[in-house]
């Protein structure tokens, strides 16, 4: 203390500025007048000076807007070496921001590049002669570090180094801010050139997901920027309330982004509890639309043509070819119709966009979809509509503050559990199994990344309810986020947590619709419960209690793998439950 | 009837076979196991100093990470009315143990500095731990730092254990020193009561598959019988303290051996995770039926008499031995 008294220098306050630096403007001059104006006013601290008058006036705002923010928090941001790079693509799938973007272009297209522009030969054989780079965005990163920890290789010549490493902002700063403005300018791949299923491909697509306010390290976002890439450009999102309405929708800006063609997911959050029912509104409102659209383009094939008028009807749109197909189709029905000015022309223009096939996605967390919207959500599963239900499983209730839900495993110290949770997490995945008419997964990207990007392709393409279970890990569960990662890893390879999918058209081919993903258990409950506070703190609060209740979660998951191994060896069921009872698209 | 009872530190123990610090002793479960099984004393897993400091940190870190950064949650945790952070959860182990059994218990406590951890010796004492095991287990890496200054360190710590403590002390050493002879010898002059050689180090491997280096303990194989052999053969009869024999004991004449060059008691650790619990039944089996078959009357009798001052062929232990053992197998691979 007296070193510190004696240490104490006086700091002379100047009476005026005395700086040089120029304070920038909450949002880049380059912005649109309303994001510039309205926004960067609300995001500088000004919202109150605003008049009324200069909102929208039917409470819409405009997507791509957390990309003016430039928050500039990472003090290290990620550097790409690409002589050691393997193109796996899992960086840019962790990275729970959006800031890792890969682009696989025409080599003609690096003309006007900046020097420090990185580009190489992409390696894939079914790209070949194309450039591939893999570029930050310096100053929306966090800096948290998960796809360092994620990138499998290595250099050679210093093992400590990565194909992606940790170097200081400040000096790169300027440099590979120019770096990506000039990488957004390349243009995408085509998305009918991209094989889906494997993730090495299947990361270039552009994510319509960017520098959410989440956590640095995030293990939710990586989830809803993977469902962005799939199926984005058609998506429309109920969002419980929750962290994922927080940093999802929190004015003044979103994470949720649009393509170059101006299309991207639209959003909304309107309570807690209703959000199944909010999400079953828009596939009920869709479907109306969809309905009406082709009644009205069936009456008006003397207008429009048969031949035009069957394709657009018996488009399967199964891939994205076929999307791709059906979205020129209506462009060209739209130009039909503008030669004509009835009342049926009118009202069709208005619904034609709904000829494409829309992915409808419910989200919210655990405390949503176990808890408090348990009653709705299962309503809206049982209604056998073509939903897709992603629950971002942290097993507590994270944006308000770590209280337990009926997730929360056992042992788990939370708020309204701070003695451990004494009682097992409860089964979502296999209450809604019983259905039978149910797509479930249970996926934890740091486990099997894979296995996440199939399930979600699976849930999306099922003709039914689809529930996606994803693990992600949380700032609530007291540990480090960087390698947060390999807990998810821990938690699969004790059998904490499973991997798996049920899906109703296996049981329909007369197979058993149960696949476990998950192997046996190769090690502890407890190796992976060491890793996390949550449940480290009670042997240093009730050793005892802490004891009991670790030997009894041991117990949990061996039961319960050998639960689901028995389930998923049965041989196919002998009359297979109808799939899709009462599906319509 | 063979009389196999010793002494160490003080206590007079059934037998010379002592369970040696390792994961079994977390259970009291395995702690009744292994009286059952015959351990004449049992010592505890260390309580490590890092632990001591760096807990506290740890949690503290933890459950505070986060808590300004969002304003819709102040804290992501609740806040227990106490910790038990420290060397309580530790202490109150060895008093459950105590309570569990009737053979000594020999707390282990693990550091290199000098430090508040030392203090723990008193209390480790008050909790009820028949002695203690002082594990030094210090690995510089450090060019600069020269081998003097290290063993003023390690008799620094010694000296501030066995003034806080109020039980004997054993101390657990490495191998790795310019003079072993002459470390005991400083040590024994700082009032230790026994030297329990040798700590097996902790020596990481290389993983080819994800070329990272890899913690991990390998469990002693019986050639590492030797070295403790060798160095209990030479410091019996030369200094006060008690010797333990640890590394490589694994079967009845592993003990034989080491209680001939002088050890008071011989510790088990890889036999024991390696073969179960039960193995120190065959063990202290086969010692018997040895000295039974052998004519020997107690360990007593046995003790030290192999050692290098009272051997036939004291040189064996030495320089000259080494060159004959060399040209021996000069010998052998030219043959």
């Amino acid at each position: 203390m007296d070193q510190a008294l004696s240490h104490l220098f006086e700091v002379k306050v100047p009476s005026a500025s005395t700086s040089t630096i120029e304070m920038p403007p909450p949002f880049s001059t380059s912005a649109p007048d309303f994001e510039r104006d309205v926004l960067g006013a609300i995001y500088a601290g000004h919202g109150d000076e605003l008049p009324v008058s200069v909102f929208p006036v039917d409470g819409t705002f405009p997507t791509g807007t957390a990309k003016w923010e430039k928050r500039n928090l990472a003090l290290e941001i990620p550097a790409w070496d690409p002589n050691v790079c393997i193109q796996c693509g899992k960086c840019a799938m962790v990275c729970p921001h959006g800031v890792i973007r890969i682009k696989v272009y025409d080599s003609k297209d690096l003309n006007g590049a900046p020097p420090a522009f990185k580009s190489t030969e992409s390696r894939d054989k079914e790209w070949q002669g194309l450039k591939y780079t893999i570029q930050v965005a310096p100053e929306d990163c966090t800096g948290c570090g998960i796809c360092v920890e994620v990138c499998p290789a290595k250099n050679k010549a210093e093992t400590r180094l990565k194909a992606i490493n940790m170097v200081p902002q400040p000096p790169l700063r300027a440099q590979e801010s120019e770096n990506w403005d000039f990488f957004l300018k390349i243009p995408q791949l085509d998305r009918r050139n991209i094989k889906v299923t494997s993730i090495r491909q299947q990361q270039i697509e552009e994510p319509l997901f960017e520098f959410s306010g989440a956590c640095a390290g995030c293990g939710e976002t990586p989830y809803l920027k993977l469902m962005s890439q799939l199926f984005g450009d058609r998506t429309v999102i109920a969002n419980a309330t929750g962290c994922s309405s927080i940093y999802g929708g929190n004015l003044p800006t979103t994470p949720w982004t649009k393509n170059a063609a101006g299309r991207g997911p639209a959003w909304s959050n309107s309570l807690f509890e209703d959000n199944a029912e909010f999400g079953l509104g828009f596939r009920l409102s869709i479907d109306k639309q969809t309905e009406f659209a082709q009644e009205l383009v069936g009456r008006m094939a003397g207008v429009i043509g048969e031949e035009l008028v069957n394709a657009i009807l018996t488009s399967p749109q199964d891939d994205e070819a076929d999307i791709y197909e059906q979205r020129q189709r209506v462009d060209l029905l739209k130009e039909k119709l503008d030669r004509s000015d009835s009342p049926d022309v009118k009202q069709l223009l208005a619904v034609a966009d709904l000829l494409v096939k829309k992915s409808v996605w419910i989200v919210g967390g655990d405390g949503w979809a176990y808890d408090i919207g348990y009653g709705g959500l299962d309503h809206v599963l049982a209604s056998g509509r073509n939903v897709n239900v992603l629950v971002l499983d942290t097993e507590v209730y994270s944006n308000t503050g770590g209280q337990a839900s009926k997730s929360t495993p056992r042992a788990a110290v939370a708020k309204f559990a701070a003695g451990g949770k004494p009682r097992a997490k409860k089964d979502l995945g296999l209450i809604a199994m019983s259905y039978g008419n149910i797509y479930v997964a249970s996926v934890a990207m740091g486990a099997k990344d894979e296995h996440t990007l199939k399930a979600f392709l699976e849930a999306e393409a099922y003709n039914g309810p689809s529930l996606i279970i994803a693990y992600s890990h949380c700032i609530a569960h007291g540990i480090n986020m960087t390698t947060a990662m390999s807990n998810q890893k821990a938690a699969v390879d004790s059998a904490e947590w499973l991997l798996y999918r049920y899906h109703p058209d296996r049981a329909a081919q007369g197979e058993n619709p149960l696949i476990l993903d998950s192997r046996a258990p190769t090690r502890k409950v407890q190796d992976y419960m060491l890793m996390e506070t949550r449940f480290k703190m009670l042997t240093k609060s009730k050793p005892d209690e802490a004891r009991r209740l670790w030997r009894e979660a041991q117990d949990d998951a061996v039961s319960r793998f050998r639960l689901y191994e028995y389930l998923a060896q049965r041989k196919g069921n002998v009359e297979p439950p109808k799939a899709n009872e009462g599906g319509k698209t | 009837m063979t009389d196999i009872s010793t002494t160490y530190l003080g206590l007079k123990l059934r037998t010379p076979l002592v369970a040696s610090a390792s994961p079994l002793s977390h259970e009291i479960d395995n702690i009744r196991r292994l009286e059952d099984a015959g351990a004449s004393a049992v010592v505890l897993y260390s309580l490590f100093e890092e632990q001591l400091r760096q807990e506290s940190l740890e949690l503290e870190h933890h459950l505070s990470a986060g808590t300004d950064s969002f304003s819709e949650a102040l804290s992501f945790f609740p806040q227990p009315d106490e910790f038990q952070l420290g060397p309580e959860g530790y202490l109150d182990h060895i008093r459950r143990a105590k309570e569990a059994v009737s053979i000594p218990i020999i707390a282990s406590l693990n550091g290199t500095t000098i430090g508040g951890w030392t203090q723990y010796a008193k209390l480790i004492g008050q909790a009820g731990a028949d002695a203690l095991e002082c594990n030094i287990y210090s690995i510089p890496t450090d060019p600069d730092l020269t081998a003097s200054v290290v063993e003023q360190q390690f008799l620094e710590i010694v000296k501030s254990v066995k003034s806080a403590a109020t039980i004997p002390v054993a101390v657990k050493l490495s191998p790795f020193f310019s003079n072993m002879a002459n470390m005991a010898k400083r040590l024994d002059g700082a009032g230790v009561n026994a030297l329990v050689l040798f700590n097996r180090f902790y020596q990481p491997d290389v993983n080819l598959d994800d070329l990272e280096i890899q913690p991990s303990v390998l469990l002693s194989t019986p050639q590492a019988l030797r070295l403790p052999l060798t160095w209990i053969g030479i410091l019996y009869g030369r200094i006060h303290a008690n010797l333990a024999a640890t590394s490589g004991v694994h079967g009845p004449e592993d003990v034989v051996k080491l209680l001939m060059v002088g050890a008071d008691v011989t510790m088990l650790c890889s036999a024991l995770l390696r073969n179960g619990i039960n193995h120190l039944r065959d063990v202290e089996g086969g010692v018997r039926e040895w000295m039974e078959i052998h004519e020997y009357e107690s360990v007593h009798q046995m003790k030290g008499s192999m050692s290098q001052i009272r051997c036939s062929n004291p040189s064996a232990f030495e320089r000259a031995q080494y060159m004959r053992a060399v040209k021996s197998m000069q010998h052998v691979t030219q043959s």
